[in-house]
């Protein structure tokens, strides 16, 4: 069915009774092409490019649990392509440009909001590491435009701008920025892909790969065995505990990873805006909610859930940014388990066994990188060589030197 | 999440800073393969979800390194030591 004014209206007056499930049930075939582990928004934007952009449709996504139970349905939904070093940037502004089609491209509404993404700094070195971003983004073709203080307090009145402890100097603003409902981008590449024949199970969790002579044939699940020629892994927060099922030993520590919602406000921040002095983002739902995040607990969790000192972190910063936002209650909190890599940076590449490909290590930052990384994870699947913006995501770096340090913090995951 | 150190007793989990698993031994740099072991040795992780050994520093207390034994699945602490070979007695 396909979606527009006419169905609405349609359906609107013939009493809602004719709308159909957006994907199928699909039970799991003893054998596809390819099979995609985690159906996340990376394993669901991959199957739905090897379908429309390879022509594989005989490929299954499993999921452990419900669709947009993972990472997808917790991230705090900001989209934003600012970034700095030069194997990142190409792929962060494909995947904003895919971004601003999605709607267009899957006829489903995900509420792509460029409502502009705005990263303040308190200090002069600060002016002058962001003002140096900025120029990276430009040289891309990237949007990047950097705020005197005045411009700043334009957009943000209420802010701290003249504090003593962390005046705010003025901040870069990339306007293509801003947020996507996160749960919608899993259900619109789900019904997308099962329009061209992805098959979609849910509650099939991997528990085994199945490796001969070095290639692999196919997953044993807790629906049997599937088989198939290529194994696709798309299940960060998780890559290890299921690569090593391999044999595989990854650059990669699991963390948790906290985010807060608070009670509904009246339109009160129009863009993203992020505290840089702190580790504090926040954006306003549609709902009217303030959602907000901040660092990674730090330690090594599979728990989704984490603990109160970075909760009180989070909420200094905002404090300290926003002091209009003392009397505020939170209404949720959850965490959600990423992949940290060892230099903060992803992977998509092929691993040594053949026929298992990778997508993984997305740290705190994956949401994002969807459209791009399913659109590169296909190409990879699909023609046995990396996409060209995603060619430095590669899993040998590590032993070559050519680490992608976006923060140059080396190889301790908990400080990416 | 409490930390129960062996010379403060038990403190918030604020007070002590993380390293990561504990029990990596850095390699001969003159042995042969030591580009392998340290490949292995500085970046590849075991990263289990169960049980892990790992590394947690006092800093807002007695500034001793601990080997606390942790289930990454739900944050439960089954043991916190001195890491062998360091003295054994708090203080």
């Amino acid at each position: 069915m396909r979606y527009s004014i006419f169905s609405l209206v349609g359906q609107a007056l013939s009493g809602n009774r004719g709308w159909t499930p957006a994907w199928r049930r699909a039970a799991p075939k003893p054998h596809y092409d390819v099979v995609i582990v985690g159906g996340g928004g990376h394993g669901l934007a991959t199957a739905y490019y090897l379908a429309k952009e390879h022509g594989l449709t005989d490929v299954a996504v499993v999921e452990k649990g419900y669709l947009g139970s993972g990472n997808v349905g917790r991230n705090t939904t900001i989209v934003r392509s600012n970034y700095l070093l030069p194997e990142n940037i190409p792929f962060y502004e494909w995947s904003m440009k895919l971004w601003e089609g999605l709607e267009q491209e899957l006829n489903f509404n995900v509420m792509v909001s460029q409502r502009g993404v705005l990263n303040l700094f308190h200090s002069d070195a600060q002016r002058n590491a962001f003002a140096r971003r900025g120029n990276a983004m430009r040289l891309n073709g990237v949007d990047a435009e950097l705020l005197d203080r005045e411009e700043v307090r334009a957009m943000l009145p209420f802010a701290d701008l003249d504090g003593a402890r962390f005046p705010i100097l003025g901040g870069l603003l990339q306007p293509r920025g801003g947020t996507v409902r996160h749960d919608a981008v899993a259900w619109g590449y789900a019904r997308a892909a099962d329009a061209r024949g992805v098959d979609i199970v849910e509650n099939c969790e991997v528990t085994g790969i199945s490796v001969a002579g070095g290639r692999a044939h196919g997953i044993e699940t807790s629906r049997g065995f599937i088989g198939a020629d290529r194994v696709a892994l798309s299940c960060a927060g998780n890559t290890s505990r299921v690569a090593a099922m391999a044999g595989l030993r990854l650059p990669i520590e699991s963390h948790v990873m906290q985010a807060f919602v608070s009670e509904g406000l009246k339109p009160l921040i129009d863009n993203v805006v992020t505290f840089g002095a702190g580790h504090f983002y926040v954006s306003q739902s549609d709902k009217g909610g303030l959602v907000f995040g901040g660092d990674i607990d730090g330690y090594n969790s599979y728990a989704q859930r984490g603990n109160l000192p970075v909760m009180e972190d989070v909420v200094e910063g905002a404090l300290a940014l926003f002091p209009n936002l003392g009397r505020l209650r939170i209404l949720r909190n959850w965490g959600g388990i990423v992949d940290m890599s060892m230099d903060g940076s992803p992977i998509i590449d092929k691993t040594p066994v053949d026929g298992l490909y990778l997508n993984g290590a997305w740290n705190y930052g994956g949401f994002k990188a969807t459209p791009a990384a399913g659109w590169c994870f296909a190409h990879l699947i699909a023609k046995d060589v990396p996409h060209e913006t995603a060619a430095a995501y590669r899993l040998d770096r590590f032993a070559r030197g050519a680490l992608i340090d976006e923060k140059g913090m080396g190889a301790q995951p908990n400080l990416h | 999440m409490r930390i129960k150190c062996p010379h403060c007793g038990e403190r918030d989990a604020e007070e002590f800073s993380y390293r990561g698993a504990a029990g990596l031994e850095r390699p001969d740099p003159h042995a042969p393969g030591a580009a392998a072991a340290f490949l292995d040795y500085i970046y590849m992780r075991d990263n289990p979800a169960g049980p892990l050994c790992e590394l947690w520093y006092h800093h807002a207390g007695c500034r001793r390194w601990l080997v606390v034994t942790r289930d990454t699945r739900d944050h439960a602490i089954t043991s916190v030591a001195f890491p062998p070979g360091a003295p054994q007695e708090p203080g």
